[in-house]
Parts: structure tokens; C-alpha cells; sequence
């Protein structure tokens, strides 16, 4: 499978990187390049086998619901670039 | 008093801290000062002499008390993938820049609980994603190992790269690292020390920036197999916060170094010895063949049938999980937010942020996650990928199940390369670097680097034994088997 | 277990220009869990607080922060599903939903795609005395809610808080059974009432806790029935989601103003472009959601961070062995044993509260009598007063010492509602209260006739004209009545009048 710059374009949307227009053919070509690495995988006979979910075989560990955590307002808010009366600010967001 | 405290292994400045040879202050201003001397290697990036010598001075009393852990008063470095409270914990990334989290990571506090003493954060590849450490914000780390007399700037290897360059050259007693797919073992190969990767879920992950979370383990990057065993010791152990930490005992990994291995047996995988595999590479891994066998352990030939498929599997899922797990650095809670412009919204916002952010290896990793993950490609690549795992896996329980102890293998395809030397090759090449160490993290399994010798240009090479889960101890102990015999003891001139 | 059959309704149909329309309907209910802390930290789900007070590092996707599970989460989607007769799977698994908006901080959603706790089970929904939808439901999975944007604070940014980021949903997706907008605000309702039944979610609507998308299709009559007959949605039209609804009333406007739009397009030889959409309640029409579109590339994968959740099925029996009655259960018992009418068992089953209340009325006691008084005198009162039944001051004891004294004789219907007064506003155990203020009706056959006698022969007049037309036999009553202080007892009074005028 090799990637179009439709298809850079669109990854690239997909996950919020700025990418300019004239940079998209060499990320085509860079990314058809890894993913013609992987194409490697296509050789291995998968029939029956399952697809690994957890590397070690426990079971999911459970916490009592109780309230243990928060009120912690300041520390949550600490390292942001912009806070207001509490919240978050980000640019506007239009629905 | 010792002149070079700072060169001591945990083990030697643990003896002599409880005999009062030695104080932790006293450990901690040489380390302190070697560190400052070593601003050359780049391997620091946040050095926090206050808070050492704070640690040190609260070690000393309680050494004094008389009932002091192991790790109390050692001097160590930290990779900066690991969030210390009030220090900048920032992935070597400038998507994480003046991030200083307001809480400690388990394994931190772990070793602060202990005692230990913080020197300063140390330099890595950005987010952990990278075998030179040239991918990460601060700047390249510098192997202290040369060719020679050739000046030449080596990579330490990553993206653990600070870490082993600062254990290297005696900038701190040990280092803590992390592995995803290699980057604590390539590294203490490339670096002439110990890096063990332990077993999924032996070490909490809770408090260390996630690369890849099915792959992520921290362990320690030390002088000697003992120390290892040390240190180990205190990161390990089950966290109710990391619910995929397991919930089994500690063994002490120290007492498991009898240096017997009689009657073990030792896996060969015949996988390994890849096609045009360096002389000196064979050579190494022989004569480390050689060493066992001497030391009483019965040698088997084994095959790891699906080896070949383990970078490929791991190059989809590390990036598939990234993608995911650096959603997150967007530029509203923490860390860099872009400039914005005239009517930029908040996709703007994301994209200009994320683009300034990641570097070009982390955005190349995070695309490439997305691209895997996306509509119509799941199943194709990553649900393959994690059959493939499967199968990987298998093979390692098959030749367990098959009464084998340990599995010795080459830790690194070379010895460290120059830092630049790999800038124009394509991202595979420098992928190919974890080609001994994937099938490890994608297993699950324990797995150390062990420094063997040196190389004709004067470089250590290093060769990895795999363990059973959860078997650390004696895999431990097969390394130190293996330590003995090599009697690797060179060390870096110091040029720096 | 109760055999009822029932009748289903007919589908709404919408006449078009050119023809005949009927409504498809599918709903997806996000349900809040009651729980004290979120899904996946120990930080309080309490409404109210400071912004980002009720937030966890791990809420606010600080680096290097992991899920851990609330266990009594798991139950609560258990037993909910429980409650629906549905399958409960004791291997699931938790899936990221992959998407970028600022209210969801890790860039992912915890959910769960492809191995849900719950799998299929049912609602039976009532559209009328014997007539009711069985609408099949397709699975609950459970998954963090986002946090909230607010908009409107500043004219260039958008404040965010984390207070609701990761408390626990229980997301509840139906087939699409559902064929008219009554029928699904009906759904909602008794999916509700089911919930606060089990006391897995309590159902507030207006806290958004809970809250439906809504699916919308028409298609030709006939279609329908092919779909059923085969499970393909090829059959049916294309669907658009009305997002977020969390009002009974607007969610039919929304659906309504819905069908009509697509049938509009569809008349007019357009195609309906599936999307999702928001119902702006003031102009009372839908409008695409321009910003859901634009990437809906969730890139689901398993979560690498938590393991697959195992339950054992002793665990899911113990949790059924503590199911309390549900709402049909508890209909057609109260139908059954205090043979109350359709409408009185729906009225008092529709909250638990009511229905244990009316039971402790009623137990020991005539069941219709019961609920004539907790339907009409204290339902009314406490609608009245807006006062809700936990805090009801007459208690059922007291309600019930009110209807002995009615069934007794002791005291009559009039006496009665004034002794629910005294009793609302004083308190006071009713048979004293009663005593106490010589609320007594009198039923001394010789008092009443010597009352009745006197009236009638101080009316001559009224005699004459109540022998002519015994309608007006009430004034001889109403007159007896006064004359004893509003204590003879009315049917008696009756009998004796009636006899006495020899009508």
C-alpha cells in the first residue's frame, strides 16, 4: 500500500500536525516506505490466531468506589497556558 | 575518603556508606561535580544539585539510624521521560516545555523512598522514540566511548541515550531508563553497561510519560549485573495505580546471584544470526556461548520461528499506541501552545501546536499510528500486527515450556555509530537497531544487556539474555554468570 | 414470571405530498451511573462544584496518569442489564475512541466498541392499556463522559472544565424498533423508570444524566416488515442522529420536525446525506452538526492501558439474587392483588418510591381504596404543593389510619379530607386526631330517622316537589346532613330519605 498526498493530507488532518502543502509529497513517500516495511506481515499465516490483548495474563485489578481524589484545582491548573476564574481557556470553538 | 566516589558501583558505596567510609553528602558533591564536568556528553538536561544534596544530607541520618535500604544515599540520574514533582519532566520534547508535573512517578518515588538521591533529569530521544538520541529536544547525548583516538561524537544509543552516557562516565552511580523496544539495552551496549529491561507489569508505569503502553517498562541502567539486581529491586514491585503492574512479591534479586547455572540450559536461536551480521558480532556472541557452557550450563539450539516479523509487528503497534498516547499534548493543559494568528480556531490551535511541538521522528511515529489505526487499515495492519505478537510470543512459551532457562543473543546488529552518520538513511535503517531487542517487549520477557568486550575500535559490544516472566533473578544471576567470565572492566578515557 | 400478551401499536404515519411516510427509530441512551467517584479515579462525581475542583490527574490526562476501574461501575452495568433481560458477557474489553475536542482531554474517549459488558436484551413498552412495543436493545457499554465547554463566557475563547470528564456512562443502544416520536419519548421513559428502579442511574434529565441521540428514517409502509423479516437495514432509510437530547418534549418536536425533513427531500427526488444533527429547540427545527463531521475517524483500538475485564458468573447472580421488582412485575402484582385499573397500577409503579408507599397503604387494606387516596388526595396535594413523596408529611401509616377509619364507618368521605388536612399541616395519628376533634359520623339509625322526620315535616313543599321528580331527594339529604353537624353518616341518611319520602 503506498500513500497519495491525498492520503498524507488527510493523516495528517487526522492527527492536528500542521503539515505545509509542500511538504506533503515527502511525507507520502516516507510514510509509503515504513508501511512498505510492514507489508512483511502479509507473509505470516495468522488463520486461527488471536490478536493479543494483554501481555501478561492477570486479571483487571478494581478500586472501591470511593472518593479518594480531586479538589485539587490548582495543581490541575497549574501548568496551563491560559486559565480563567478556573477553567481552561482554548480558542473559540464553534459548534 | 575516596578520591573518585563517584566511579563506585551501588554495591562498593552502599558497603562503604554503612561502614562510614563514605557519607552520601560527601558521594553526592563528587557525583555533583563529575556532573558538571560532563556538561560535554549532554547528558543531563536538569541538573538538581539542591534537592541532591537535601536527599543526601536526610540519607546520611538515616544511615546513621542504622536500618538504611540499599539505594539510600546513591546518586542517580533520571530519564527525563520520568515526571518528578516541581523538576521539568519533558519527554525531551518541546510539546512538554516548562512542564513540571505536580507529582512523582511511582519508580521515583519508590527510589526516593528509599533514599536515593536525584542528580538531575537525564537526556533521550524525544518521548522515547529513537535509538541515537538525536531525536530529542535538548540536543544530541554524547557517547563517552571513542574510536580510538578518533574524535569523532559516538551515540550513546537511545533513546536511553543520557542515561547510559551519564552511567558511562561516572556522572552518577546509576541511571534509571526505560525500554519500548531496546532503549535500555542498545544503549548499555553501545555505552559498555548494564541495562535490564524486566518483565511487563514488574515495574509500575504510572508517572512515566507513555510511548507505546503495551511496551513500556522502566529498569535500571547500571555498572554491574549486582547493581542491577540492586536497584532493580527498588523500582519493582505492584502499584495499585497501574493496572497493568502485577501483583506478585519482590524477590530479593541480589541473594539470586549465586553464580551457579550448572545444568541450565541456555537457548541458541538460530533467528539471530542474521545475514550479514558483523565478524566481531559473532565472534561475541561464540564466545559468550563459550562462557556458559564452561560454567556448566547445557547449550541448546533453538528456534524463534516468527523473529523476523517482530519489527515490522512492533513498528505498527509502538506507533498505533503512540498516536493515541500523545493525543493528550495539545497544547490546552500543559506545555507549548502556539502563536496563533488572526481567526485561528482551536484546530489551528492543534495543529500549529502539535507541528512546533513533536519533532520530525515523533510526528513521523504519531502519523504513521494514525494512518494504521484509521478506517479500512485496522485490521489489515494492526490487528495483524497483534496476531503476529501472538505468534511471537508463542514461540518464546514453546521453547520455555520446553525446559529452556535463558536465551543468549547479540544485544545490538554494531557497535555505537556516529551521531549524524544515520541522518540521511532512511528511518528503517535506524529501526533495524532494535532488530535483538523487539521480540523482547512484544513477549513481555525480561531482558538484559551484559557488556562483553570491546570491539577493534575500541567500542563495547554487549550480548542480551532473555528470561523467563517474572524470572528476573535468575536471569540476573545468568548474567552475572556471563559478567564474571567476560571481566569487562574498561572504561571510557575521559576526554571530556 | 407474568404471562401478558400485548397488542402493538400501529406506526406513526406522516402523510407526504405524494404518499404515506412511516417513522424508523433508533435510540442510543447515555445513562450517568450513580457511583460516588469516576469510572476510572477516585475524583467526585458531585454537580455543583468549582471548575476543575472534581478533577484527578488522571482526568485531566496529565502525562504518565493510568485508569484504574471502579469496580461498583461494572456492577451498576451489570445490573442494568440485568434489569433488561439481556445477556451479560463475562469477557469484555475497553476500546479509545480517537478524536480531538477540547472537553476530552486525553484525546481519546474509554469505551467500549468490540467486546461490551452487556449484550442483547429487551424493553417492553407501553402505549396503552394492552397495547405495548417490545424494542429490542443491542448492547449497554460502559465509557467515560467528556468534560464541558462553555461558549458564552468570553467573546474569543471557550472555557473548559473537567469536573464531568470521566464519570462513568452506561451507553444504551436499541434496535431500531421504535416507530413514532410518542414511542420514543415512551421508551426513554420506562428506560428511565427501569434505571431508577435498579438504582443504577437517577435518570435526571436536565443534569444531562441522562440523554439520548436519536436516529431518524422513513420509509415506505411495507419496508419495515422486510426489515424485520431479514435484519436488513438495506430495507430501511437512511438514518440521521439528533444529538444530546435530554428533554422528553423536545426530543418528539426534534423527531417530528425530523421525518418531515426527510421526507420533504425525499419527495422532492433528494437523497437524505447521513449526518449527525442538533435540534434547536427555539427556531424547533434540526441542524447539521458541521463540527461531528469533519473527522469521524475514531481509530478504535483496544485500551493498551487496562486488561480485559473478566467478571465470574457467580459475581452476575449474586448481583441478580439482589434485583429488586421491576416495574412490569410490579404492575401487574399490583393489578393482581389489589385489582387496581391499568391506568391507577401505571401511575403508581411509575417511580419506586410511590409504588412502596401506595404498598404500605394498601397492604392489609382495600387496594382501590388505597389508591383512590394516594393517587387522588396525596398525589394531588404533593403535586400541589411540589412537595415530592420521600418528603411527604403523611406518612403511610398515617394515610392508612385515615382509610381504616373510612372503611370502619367511623368516619365519612367528607371527614375524611378534612382529617388528610389536619394531618398534612399537624401531623397526629389519624383515630386520635379524629377523636380528639369529635370527627365522628353518626350511624344511630333512631337519631338519623328523628332528623330525617323533622326535616320532612318542616318541608311540606319540598315533599311535594321531591315526590314528583326524586331527584330532589339530595336536598332532604343535604338538609339531614347539616342538621347533624355534618356527622350522619351520607348513605344512610340516603336509605332513610328515600324510604321515608316513599320514593
Amino acid at each position: 500500500m503506498s500513500i497519495d498526498i491525498d492520503t498524507a493530507r488527510k493523516v495528517a488532518k487526522l492527527a492536528r500536525i500542521r503539515v505545509e502543502e509542500d511538504q506533503l509529497p515527502a511525507l507520502a513517500t516516507e510514510l509509503s516506505g515504513i508501511l512498505g516495511f510492514m507489508e512483511q506481515l502479509n507473509e505470516v499465516d495468522v488463520e486461527g490466531v488471536e490478536p493479543m490483548t494483554s501481555v501478561t495474563p492477570m486479571r483487571l485489578r478494581r478500586r472501591a468506589d470511593q472518593v479518594t481524589d480531586g479538589n485539587i484545582q490548582s495543581r490541575i491548573l497549574k501548568n496551563a497556558p491560559d486559565t480563567r476564574e478556573g477553567f481552561f481557556a482554548v480558542p473559540k470553538v464553534v459548534e | 575518603m575516596m578520591t573518585n566516589a563517584n566511579e563506585l558501583t551501588i554495591a562498593a558505596a552502599r558497603d562503604a556508606l554503612r561502614k562510614g567510609e563514605l557519607s552520601a553528602t560527601d558521594l553526592t558533591m563528587a557525583c555533583l561535580t563529575a556532573m558538571d564536568a560532563g556538561d560535554g556528553l549532554n547528558a543531563y538536561v536538569h541538573k538538581t544539585p539542591e534537592i541532591a544534596l537535601e536527599q543526601a544530607r536526610a540519607a546520611d541520618a538515616r544511615i546513621k539510624g542504622g536500618d538504611a535500604p540499599d539505594l539510600c544515599g546513591i546518586p542517580l540520574g533520571i530519564k527525563d521521560l520520568f515526571c518528578t514533582k516541581g523538576v521539568p519532566s519533558q519527554a525531551a520534547s518541546k510539546i512538554l516545555n516548562g512542564f513540571r508535573p505536580e507529582y512523582e512517578s511511582t519508580v521515583t518515588a519508590k527510589l526516593f523512598d528509599a533514599g536515593a538521591v536525584m542528580l538531575g533529569k537525564l537526556n533521550m530521544d524525544e518521548f522515547a522514540m529513537g535509538s541515537s538520541n538525536e531525536t530529542s529536544c535538548y540536543g544530541n547525548a554524547i557517547n563517552p566511548w571513542r574510536r580510538g583516538n578518533d574524535e569523532t561524537a559516538l551515540t550513546p544509543g537511545g533513546s536511553s541515550g543520557g542515561s547510559a552516557a551519564a552511567v558511562a562516565a561516572d556522572l552518577c552511580l546509576a541511571a534509571t531508563g526505560t525500554d519500548t523496544g531496546g532503549s535500555i539495552r542498545q544503549p548499555a551496549a553501545f555505552t559498555g553497561i548494564v541495562g535490564i529491561k524486566p518483565t511487563y507489569g514488574r515495574v509500575s508505569r504510572w508517572g512515566i510519560v507513555a510511548f507505546a503502553s503495551s511496551l513500556d517498562q522502566a529498569g535500571p541502567m547500571t555498572k554491574s549485573v549486582r547493581d542491577a539486581a540492586i536497584f532493580l529491586g527498588a523500582m519493582a514491585g505492584h502499584d495499585p495505580k497501574d493496572s497493568t503492574s502485577a501483583d506478585l512479591p519482590v524477590p530479593d534479586f541480589e541473594a539470586a546471584l549465586t553464580g551457579d547455572i550448572r545444568g541450565k540450559k541456555i537457548g541458541i536461536p538460530r533467528e539471530y544470526r542474521m545475514e550479514g551480521m558483523p565478524a566481531e558480532i559473532e565472534k561475541l556472541w561464540t564466545d559468550g556461548i563459550a562462557m556458559m557452557k564452561d560454567a556448566g550450563a547445557e547449550i541448546v539450539d533453538i528456534s524463534l520461528p516468527h523473529t523476523k516479523y517482530a519489527l515490522p509487528a512492533y513498528y505498527v503497534i509502538a506507533p498505533a499506541e503512540a498516536s493515541s498516547n500523545l493525543a493528550r499534548y495539545d497544547g490546552v493543559r500543559y506545555g507549548h501552545r502556539a502563536k496563533l494568528a488572526q481567526g485561528d480556531g482551536i484546530t489551528e490551535m492543534y495543529e500549529k501546536t502539535r507541528a512546533e511541538g513533536f519533532g520530525p521522528e515523533v510526528q513521523r511515529r504519531v502519523m504513521i499510528g494514525t494512518y494504521v489505526l484509521s478506517a479500512g487499515f485496522y485490521d489489515a495492519y494492526y490487528n495483524r500486527a497483534r496476531r503476529v505478537r501472538a505468534l511471537i510470543k508463542r514461540d518464546f512459551d514453546q521453547v520455555f515450556a520446553a525446559g529452556i532457562d535463558a536465551i543468549l543473543t547479540p544485544a545490538t546488529p554494531s557497535a555505537a555509530f556516529g551521531l549524524g552518520e544515520m541522518a540521511s538513511a532512511d528511518p528503517i535503517q535506524m529501526y533495524l537497531n532494535d532488530v535483538f531487542t523487539v521480540t523482547v517487549n512484544l513477549a513481555g520477557l525480561p531482558g538484559i544487556s551484559v557488556p562483553m568486550g570491546l570491539d577493534r575500535q575500541g567500542l563495547p559490544l554487549g550480548l542480551q539474555l532473555i528470561g523467563r516472566p517474572w524470572e528476573e533473578g535468575d536471569l540476573l544471576n545468568h548474567a552475572h554468570v556471563l559478567e564474571q567470565a567476560a571481566g569487562f572492566v574498561a572504561k571510557p578515557a575521559k576526554w571530556w | 414470571m407474568l404471562d401478558l400478551t400485548y397488542e402493538t401499536p400501529k406506526p406513526k404515519v406522516i402523510a407526504g405530498a405524494k404518499h404515506d411516510w412511516e417513522l424508523v427509530i433508533g435510540m442510543e441512551i447515555h445513562a450517568q451511573v450513580s457511583s460516588n467517584s469516576k469510572l476510572f479515579s477516585g475524583a467526585s462525581t458531585q454537580v455543583g462544584a468549582e471548575p476543575n475542583s472534581n478533577v484527578a490527574f488522571v482526568d485531566a490526562a496529565m502525562p504518565g496518569m493510568l485508569p484504574v476501574i471502579n469496580e461498583f461501575c461494572i456492577e451498576q452495568a451489570v445490573r442494568s442489564g440485568l434489569g433488561l433481560k439481556a445477556a451479560i458477557n463475562l469477557r469484555s474489553a475497553f476500546d479509545r475512541k480517537n478524536y480531538f475536542y477540547p472537553d476530552l482531554p486525553q484525546g481519546y474517549q474509554i469505551s467500549q466498541l468490540y467486546h461490551p459488558i452487556v449484550g442483547e436484551g429487551e424493553v417492553l413498552v407501553e402505549m396503552g392499556p394492552g397495547v405495548a412495543r417490545l424494542v429490542r436493545v443491542e448492547r449497554i457499554h460502559l465509557e467515560q463522559d467528556a468534560g464541558k465547554s462553555i461558549h458564552d463566557m468570553d467573546p474569543t475563547m471557550s472555557f473548559v472544565d473537567f469536573n464531568r470528564t470521566g464519570v462513568a456512562l452506561m451507553e444504551i443502544v436499541s434496535r431500531p424498533d421504535i416507530r413514532g416520536p410518542e414511542e420514543a419519548a415512551a421508551y426513554v421513559t420506562k428506560l428511565r423508570q427501569i434505571l431508577r428502579y435498579l438504582g443504577t442511574c437517577d435518570g435526571n434529565m436536565q443534569n444531562g444524566n441522562l440523554r439520548a441521540d436519536v436516529n431518524v428514517s422513513v420509509c415506505r409502509p411495507g419496508q419495515y416488515e422486510k426489515y424485520q423479516a431479514t435484519q436488513d437495514f438495506a430495507h430501511l432509510g437512511t438514518r440521521c442522529e439528533i444529538k444530546n437530547m435530554n428533554s422528553m418534549r423536545f426530543m418528539t418536536q426534534a423527531i417530528d420536525y425530523e421525518a418531515r425533513r426527510q421526507i420533504a427531500i425525499l419527495e422532492d427526488g433528494g437523497e437524505i446525506v447521513q449526518e449527525t444533527r442538533l435540534y434547536d429547540p427555539d427556531k424547533g427545527e434540526t441542524r447539521s452538526m458541521r463540527s461531528k463531521e469533519e473527522a469521524h475517524d475514531y481509530r478504535y483500538f483496544p485500551c493498551p492501558d487496562l486488561l480485559p475485564l473478566e467478571i465470574e458468573q457467580a459475581w452476575v447472580d449474586q448481583i441478580a439474587a439482589t434485583m429488586p421488582e421491576l416495574p412490569d412485575a410490579k404492575k401487574a402484582r399490583f393489578m393482581a392483588d389489589f385489582g387496581l385499573t391499568d391506568y391507577d397500577a401505571n401511575v403508581l409503579t411509575a417511580e419506586l418510591d410511590a409504588a412502596g408507599y401506595f404498598e404500605a397503604v394498601a397492604r392489609g387494606r382495600d387496594g382501590k381504596q388505597a389508591a383512590n387516596w394516594v393517587i387522588n388526595e396525596l398525589f394531588g396535594r404533593l403535586n400541589k404543593e411540589g412537595v415530592s413523596i420521600t418528603e411527604t408529611p403523611v406518612s403511610a401509616d398515617q394515610l392508612g389510619g385515615i382509610v381504616d377509619l373510612i372503611a370502619s364507618g367511623e368516619i365519612s368521605g367528607k371527614m375524611a379530607k378534612d382529617l388528610f388536612e389536619i394531618i398534612w399541616s399537624e401531623g397526629g395519628t389519624p383515630a386520635e386526631v379524629a377523636a380528639a376533634r369529635g370527627m365522628k359520623q353518626v350511624t344511630d339509625t333512631g337519631a338519623i330517622e328523628a332528623a330525617v322526620d323533622e326535616i320532612i315535616a318542616a318541608n311540606p313543599a319540598q315533599v311535594e316537589k321531591a315526590r314528583a321528580n326524586p331527584k330532589l331527594a339530595g336536598w332532604f339529604v343535604g338538609q339531614v346532613i347539616k342538621a347533624t353537624g355534618g356527622k350522619a353518616a351520607p348513605q344512610m341518611v340516603n336509605e332513610l330519605v328515600v324510604k321515608k319520602l316513599g320514593l
